[in-house]
């Protein structure tokens, strides 16, 4: 099956250099579809730019004109507010940042080995393994016995560890680099580092992983895309009000509850700041402060997620 | 025994690189499996740990299913998951592949590439931030829809108390959310089929319609039964954001929005009913597991080649 996809990265390759091979579709529908597409493809930036907007209104217009697209009067007050207010908002930031960081790592290293191992046709138990990983697609515990394990047996409740080991392996991951590995790594080049007489993990760490870099590329996203948009392990997991959560679980936590920045004013600031406090506006602004790193950078590995999708999405 | 160990040996360097992952399946899939037996138990705290726990919670039969299945819950939840997920996977499809098939046939690849980039932003974006896009249209005070319909003279309308829209709504930003992804998926394919099909049914005088319609879809069928085998099998479960963060977790409209995963959710934080919410947990996989086996079956039957295993 992964051939196919090397063949179609030709295949796109060619058809790019000798363009309009077979007819295009007539000048009427073209305009049809681009409109059509071109709607489609605005309403989902549209709400991100908007919130930008609003994040950037005078939060007494916003009171009395609602959410608008071309507001009154604009004002940096939100941002003023955060860039010298915000101390719990940064620490929050940090924790985001501390659990992506060390949670791609992690499930790089789970992913990459376990991928590695049940790759190899010589691996003589690499049938239990493979059913040992695949099986758990098919069929899980489910949430309350995870939550059970986490809180009774790990005791890992309000640490960023149970932010971090739920989303470091899946089985879905193990399969897109099993796939990489072995469309992609030469049999003869682990055969030759054989023969030289490198063992096992030293031509995974040696030889395999240098060459693998586009299918770790891919992984890596989709762990550290995981991280960074995670709330729900905090949903479960983080109860102590004391804990400084990741950004996505405080900005749930400040969208139910509007008093949420003036409670934790003693972390944010000084009580003058909560008078006039920008609530509406701060909130908007948080959005767009968690949502800017996605959307300057996603452009940029787009491309890693079409092959990582394609290549998980097709059985191997 | 002889054997066994020297095929252990001769194993040892892959059997080190697959340990780490595998303690983790062990801890995280397989212990929470072995806790599903809570589901036949009355839970209390041992302060033995964990195993203490489960091993000596007393055993109930199947009251916890009993009670799950006697309240009303256990249909409206059901009905919820299934009606919602349906009608995910179907309007999913027919648009995903409507889209991919446009994206493909744009003359302007630049602009292709472009609009792509755009409808795929959404998979990027949490549901916590989506709640909130969806927000700045839906407040009753000073939300985008209710100015339009204050404008043309209507009366705003509450749209986090108001059961009837809802349906609409999580379909609609459902699919919103997703359709990028899925046209990526099937864009990708057809653009890996072979353009001598299309050379030649230009020869034959094949319009775009009928190159479409023979050659298009007809290629793109094995994924697309591959990807809807997947969905239905997951048919059980649902995507929690969703339903828990889109409807702000709003009690008023629960009836339309509580779902499988959202019930156990509550049940376990809000009512601490350990025995019942495990029970909704293990209903909602054994159903998941019997469904995907079924439609992989009946694929296999069909089509041997398209089953997943």
């Amino acid at each position: 099956m992964a051939n196919t996809t090397t063949r179609a990265r030709t295949r796109v390759g060619a058809r790019q250099k000798k363009k309009a091979d077979y007819n295009a579709i007539s000048p009427l529908w073209n305009t049809l579809f681009n409109i059509l597409i071109g709607l489609f493809a605005f309403s989902c930036v549209f709400p991100f730019l908007f919130v930008i907007i609003i994040s950037l209104t005078d939060e007494q217009t916003l009171v009395l004109e609602g959410f608008n697209l071309f507001p009154s009067k604009f004002s940096f007050a939100a941002y003023d507010y955060i860039a010298n207010s915000g101390k719990s908002l940064l620490t929050s930031f940090g924790v985001t940042v501390v659990i992506t960081v060390v949670g791609t790592a992690l499930c790089l290293a789970l992913v990459t080995t376990y991928a590695y191992a049940v790759s190899r046709k010589g691996f003589e138990y690499r049938g239990f393994f493979s059913f040992l990983a695949f099986f758990t697609m098919l069929f899980s515990g489910g949430m309350v016995p995870g939550y059970i394990v986490m809180t009774q047996f790990l005791h890992l409740q309000n640490t960023l560890w149970s932010l971090i080991l739920p989303l470091s392996l899946s089985a879905f991951s193990i399969i897109v680099m099993r796939t990489f590995f072995q469309t992609t790594i030469p049999d003869e080049i682990i055969e030759s580092a054989k023969i030289d007489g490198a063992g096992d993990i030293l031509t995974f760490i040696r030889i395999v992983l240098p060459v693998s870099l586009p299918g770790i590329a891919t992984i890596g996203l989709f762990a550290s895309l995981g991280y960074w948009n995670d709330w729900f392990n905090a949903l479960l997991y983080y109860n102590n009000p004391e804990r400084i959560p990741p950004l996505q679980f405080m900005l749930m936590q400040i969208e139910k509850n509007m008093d949420f920045l003036s409670k934790n004013a003693h972390n944010i600031g000084s009580y003058d700041a909560i008078a006039n406090l920008p609530t509406e506006t701060v909130r908007m602004a948080m959005v767009v402060l968690a949502t800017l790193p996605i959307v300057m950078a996603y452009p940029f590995f787009q491309r890693y997620f079409v092959q990582g999708l394609t290549v998980g999405s097709v059985k191997g | 025994m002889n054997a066994f160990w020297k095929k252990l040996l001769r194993n040892k360097g892959l059997l080190l690189l697959v340990l780490p992952g595998t303690v983790w399946f062990l801890i995280f899939a397989y212990l929470p499996m072995f806790g599903s037996i809570l589901a036949f138990k009355d839970f209390r705290i041992h302060r033995d740990g964990f195993f203490a726990s489960v091993l000596n919670s007393e055993w109930v039969g199947f009251k916890n299913f009993e009670y799950l299945f006697t309240t009303n819950d256990a249909y409206i939840i059901t009905r919820n998951t299934i009606l919602y997920n349906l009608a995910l996977i179907i309007l999913g499809l027919v648009i995903s592949v409507t889209f991919a098939i446009i994206l493909s046939e744009l003359v302007n690849k630049k602009m292709a590439k472009l609009y792509q980039t755009g409808m795929f932003l959404p998979h990027f974006l949490s549901w916590v931030i989506i709640s909130y896009f969806a927000f700045t249209f839906l407040s009753t005070d000073k939300g985008t829809l209710n100015h339009i319909i204050s404008y043309f003279g209507g009366e705003p309308i509450m749209w986090y108390t108001e059961q009837k829209y809802w349906p609409f709504i999580l379909i609609f930003v459902g699919i919103w959310k997703g359709v990028g992804y899925n046209s990526v998926i099937y864009l990708a394919s057809i653009t890996g089929i072979d353009k001598s099909y299309y050379e030649a049914a230009v020869i034959d005088g094949a319009t775009k319609w009928k190159q479409i319609r023979y050659i298009t879809i007809p290629l793109l069928k094995p994924l697309m039964i591959i990807l809807t085998i997947l969905a239905i099998g997951g048919i059980f479960r649902s995507d929690f954001g969703l339903f828990y963060q889109l409807p702000k977790d709003s009690g008023a409209l629960y009836p339309v929005t509580n779902v499988i995963d959202t019930f156990v959710y509550r049940g376990l934080i809000n009512m601490g009913d350990i025995g019942m919410s495990t029970a909704a947990g293990l209903y909602q996989s054994m159903v998941g597991l019997i469904l995907i086996l079924i439609t992989n079956y009946i694929v296999r039957k069909i089509e041997k080649d398209h089953a997943i295993f």
